[in-house]
């Protein structure tokens, strides 16, 4: 097993240290402390109640869908669930938060302390201490493109309700970082309290970043605001790294700051330092009473929750001998596990997962689509590594095969069939197109006679060739082999 | 046909509407004149007189078709601080100028849905920050019990308007709101009853916040009785305010009849200052005597941390009040300054549309909750509140009724305290535990001191027990027999 990924400077290595906070939308029909709409895309100014304008007089009501949501949430994450919490309220002043404040939970969160395990490719594993999960409300949106003078203010999602959770500092580089984002998109997905869509803002992270030698004591850290997708966050991550290597480097400090990160020049920016650090000047919000939850409904919100992404993972690896790997990407996509044992059926597990994580994703990722919208079904991939299997094409054959599948929606078989790729398994065409190979090298013939049995491969390779990928590999590699064998014996 | 039915009360107003001895137009057409003669006053901010007359035309229809409803054509004037629907409601501060609400506060919707009409918004201290009603974007109230050849006195606040124009005879009761004694004080500075119900006990939503865990809403009246028939109908739980209390109202009226006989009634020693005015302390003695004398157990009781309750009550207040006076910021509604960018805007807006007492309680309310001095004032004050609410249950548990003197003075000369914040706080000094402790109290008209001002005595009841605290309240009206009316009424 390898470690996670440092980063190498002028003067030696640096190691990172990355907690996330993550913000996600809870899935609900109407905002954290008003009746008013969620859903995405309406109109400016749409779905706005007397309370989210912070008229005055008005006043907030806890929605209990979004605390029964936080709640499941927590005990996904294996997390406590405080049966006393209290809402605060953040003190500051900005046209898009209407009440002049946000009410937060502070002091006393809903969700304390859980975890997160995250697979690595490379085998490795991490851990991810969950620091806490608390009920927030969003704030509105500036629109500042309107026309040249003013800036407007769409309050729709003002008061829709959020969860922040916030993780320790546990992650050790961006791989890590996305791969523990990817994780927790899968497990909100799974139970329900977030779509998170990115894209539409459903989902999206503040990165808090620090380099030092491996080791050592924590750097100082920067914190780099509203990352909105997996990719971003990991492109951000490395670079503002790189950026700290280069400032200790060069002999300065790190400045602990909030910063942006701006994709299309792929760099961080500052945007405003600890100095200029509001002073929330948090306390209870007197508007609203502590929030108790009784054990009773802890537990009808347990037996609510569906198999988690961490079960069904135990569960692929168990089942179908996957690899801890494979299974967490599989587990990630809220649709693969189904689609992977829809796949799997009658056939070798692990091959399937590694068809779908390598080629499928691969296919998907590149053009854009979800696994919703795959043109090869699960029955379609599942006779692919069925026709690997039987021997009737070999795996290069099948990812060409599988090409044309994704081009087309066509099925395996009458790909095959049509384009004749059946595998050639007959000895006595294997051996004569070896036998050519043999006769039209006679110089690397010699090679291997004189020890160089490295030269196999290239025969192999040869003969290939010859049948156009379509001889079955492993037979051709033990007619070779006997033949060079016998040959040099006689 | 001049009349003199703007001198009657609530009850002896509804009697005569129903025995068809008046009509509701020609009740409202009586208040409005004497409005129109106590304009002087300076108590009424926006005048309704002819949404009055047409709901005054409506009643008397209601009342032809037998559907009169309990309070049907009782005029009832209201605090400029209850958002009414369609009326201007400016809380007494230049910031709301051009704010007419599109909602009705709860308290007032149940009140007209009860068939009282509108008539009237009062004056009021800004944001019902004072004691004298002296801080108001409108200028200050004349007490209508001011000597004709001397200064014009204060109503007390911060419901001045509320008590003046009740004790003018222009009106047969109001709402006030007490935070602090907000009702209370000017009830015993203006000679009228007074009532402060349990925190929780009235809806505060489409109230105007200051501080809203104390705000509280209330009647003033010219009796005991009327007030416990407003309070029947505008009290109860309101799913819309998540600190109202899920409890039953309990029939007020019946609560009225019965004596005292063996009514448990304390006496607090902490009350009794050094500094208290002769006719003060001598009033209290006859308040005793009374009680005594109706059989009542007078004992005397100790809230030992009664001292602290001023200043812990001048943290809280600010404290919240600095929060839930953000939303007042020039973007959505009300005033609006021209500025440069966003933080000119709200900087020229609050700084012109607020007033210096406003500001000042702004300014130490964010003092109070700044990193480094919460746990030091914020949470030392919600500590010795915690204590005091302990004091009172445990002098409950000796006693039914608290009596108190309801401030430490009569009415004072406008501009008398103006200069001095804290000799202006000290009004509050027997009004604010209870206050704090959310008990429900009333002020009651108890006799004329040697400047021929009415003086108030206060009666602190147990949280809830408003039936018991109306009985009491009944028995000193009955031993105190006939108030004068002020010379300034109409």
């Amino acid at each position: 097993m390898t470690g996670a990924r440092t980063i190498v400077g002028a003067t030696g290595e640096w190691e990172l240290v990355i907690g996330l906070e993550v913000h996600a939308q809870v899935a609900t029909r109407s905002k954290l402390f008003s009746g008013a709409a969620t859903e995405f895309g309406a109109e400016p100014n749409a779905q706005v109640s007397l309370v989210d304008a912070a008229m005055p007089g008005m006043l907030p009501v806890i929605n209990r869908a979004a605390v029964d949501q936080a709640v499941r949430t927590g005990l996904a994450l294996g997390a406590e669930v405080n049966r006393f919490s209290v809402f605060d309220r953040k003190n500051y002043f900005y046209p898009d938060l209407p009440q002049g404040y946000q009410i937060s939970q502070y002091r006393h969160p809903i969700v304390g302390a859980g975890e997160l395990r995250v697979d690595m490719p490379d085998g490795r594993a991490r851990v991810v201490g969950i620091e806490r999960l608390h009920l927030e409300q969003d704030a509105g949106k500036l629109v500042h493109d309107r026309n040249a003078t003013d800036s407007h203010v769409d309050l729709n999602r003002a008061g829709i309700p959020l969860m922040e959770i916030v993780s320790r500092p546990d992650l050790r580089d961006w791989e890590e970082a996305g791969a523990y984002l990817r994780k927790l998109r899968a497990l909100l997905r799974a139970v329900g309290s977030c779509d998170g869509n990115m894209e539409q803002g459903s989902l999206r992270a503040d990165a808090n970043v620090s380099v030092r030698r491996p080791g050592a004591p924590l750097g100082t850290r920067c914190e780099i605001k509203n990352l909105n997708s997996v990719r971003f966050l990991m492109r951000a991550i490395e670079v503002e790294a790189r950026r700290q290597v280069a400032v200790i480097e060069a002999g300065e400090a790190v400045h602990q700051e909030t910063r942006l990160y701006d994709p299309q020049r792929n760099e961080t920016r500052a945007m405003r330092s600890k100095e200029d650090a509001h002073d929330y000047r948090y306390f209870p919000d007197p508007d609203l009473l502590p929030l108790c939850l009784s054990e009773a409904r802890i537990e009808r919100l347990r037996d609510s929750l569906p198999e988690l992404p961490e079960a069904i993972r135990e569960r692929l690896i168990g089942e179908y001998g996957l690899t801890p790997y494979d299974a967490s990407v599989l587990v990630a996509e809220p649709d693969a596990p189904g689609f992977f044992e829809a796949a799997s059926q009658g056939r070798n597990g692990k091959r399937v997962a590694n068809w779908i994580v390598t080629n499928l994703f691969g296919a998907l990722n590149e053009a854009g689509r979800p696994l919703a919208e795959s043109p090869v079904s699960a029955e379609a991939l599942g006779q692919l590594v069925g026709l690997i299997e039987d021997g009737t094409i070999s795996d290069r054959i099948a990812r060409d095969v599988f090409g044309e599948m994704f081009q087309t929606g066509a099925s395996p078989q009458s790909i095959v069939e049509a384009r004749g790729l059946r595998q050639i398994q007959d000895t006595d065409a294997i051996d004569a197109a070896i036998d050519t190979a043999l006769a039209a090298n006679p110089g690397q013939l010699e090679q291997y006679r004189a020890g160089k049995t490295k030269v196999l491969g290239w025969f192999v390779g040869q003969v290939m060739k010859a049948t156009r990928g379509q001889a079955n590999p492993a037979l051709v590699n033990a007619r070779l082999r006997q033949k060079l064998d016998a040959d040099g014996a006689g | 046909m001049p009349s003199d039915l703007h001198r009657l009360g609530v009850a002896e107003a509804t009697a005569r509407l129903a025995a068809g001895d008046c009509s509701a137009v020609e009740l409202v057409e009586a208040c409005i004149a004497a409005q129109e003669a106590a304009a002087g006053l300076n108590a009424v901010v926006t005048d309704t007189a002819e949404q009055a007359r047409t709901a005054a035309r409506h009643a008397d229809q209601r009342r032809q078709r037998n559907e009169a409803r309990p309070l049907e054509g009782i005029p009832v004037a209201v605090k400029d601080i209850f958002c009414t629907r369609g009326v201007a409601t400016t809380a007494g501060s230049r910031i709301l100028d051009g704010f007419v609400p599109a909602y009705e506060s709860t308290v007032g919707a149940k009140l007209w849905d009860a068939g009282a009409i509108l008539l009237g918004k009062t004056n009021m201290d800004e944001f019902a920050m004072g004691s004298s009603n002296e801080t108001s974007r409108w200028g200050p109230v004349r007490n209508p019990w001011s000597p004709a050849d001397g200064p014009a006195l204060v109503p007390g606040g911060s419901s001045g308007g509320s008590a003046a124009i009740v004790a003018a005879r222009a009106v047969p009761a109001a709402l006030g709101t007490d935070t602090g004694g907000s009702i209370r004080q000017p009830a015993s500075f203006c000679g009228v009853v007074g009532l402060k119900p349990t925190y929780g006990r009235c809806s505060r939503w489409g109230i105007i916040a200051f501080a809203s865990s104390l705000d509280q809403a209330g009647p003033l009246t010219r009796s005991v009785a009327d007030a416990a028939l407003i309070l029947q109908h505008i009290a109860g739980f309101d799913p819309k305010d998540s600190t109202s209390a899920d409890l039953p109202v309990p029939d007020l009226h019946s609560a009225l009849q019965g004596d005292v006989k063996g009514l448990r009634v304390g006496i607090p020693a902490e009350y009794r200052l050094d500094t208290l005015p002769v006719a003060v302390g001598d009033l209290w003695e006859r308040g005793i005597a009374w009680f005594r004398a109706a059989g009542a157990e007078l004992s005397d009781v100790s809230l030992p941390h009664t001292r602290y309750a001023l200043p812990a009550y001048y943290i809280v207040a600010p404290a919240e009040a600095s929060a839930n006076l953000a939303r007042y910021d020039g973007v959505r509604f009300g005033r609006r300054s021209t500025g440069e960018d966003p933080d000119d805007l709200y900087t020229r807006t609050r700084r012109e549309g607020f007033g210096e007492e406003v500001r000042r309680r702004i300014m130490i309310g964010g003092y109070v909750l700044s990193e480094g001095y919460y746990d030091a004032y914020y949470l030392r004050a919600q500590q010795v509140r915690t204590r005091i609410a302990e004091d009172f249950q445990a002098a409950f548990r000796e006693v039914d009724v608290l009596l108190t003197p309801t401030a430490p003075s009569s009415a004072f000369p406008q501009g008398a305290k103006t200069d001095d914040p804290l000799a202006m706080y000290v009004n509050d000094i027997f009004t604010v535990p209870a206050s704090l402790a959310g008990l429900p109290a009333i002020s009651i008209p108890a006799g004329l001191d040697d400047e021929r001002l009415p003086l108030g005595l206060q009666l602190i009841g147990r949280a809830f027990d408003e039936a018991t605290l109306l009985q009491a309240a009944a028995a000193l009206e009955a031993a105190v027999g006939t108030v004068p009316s002020p010379a300034g009424s109409a």
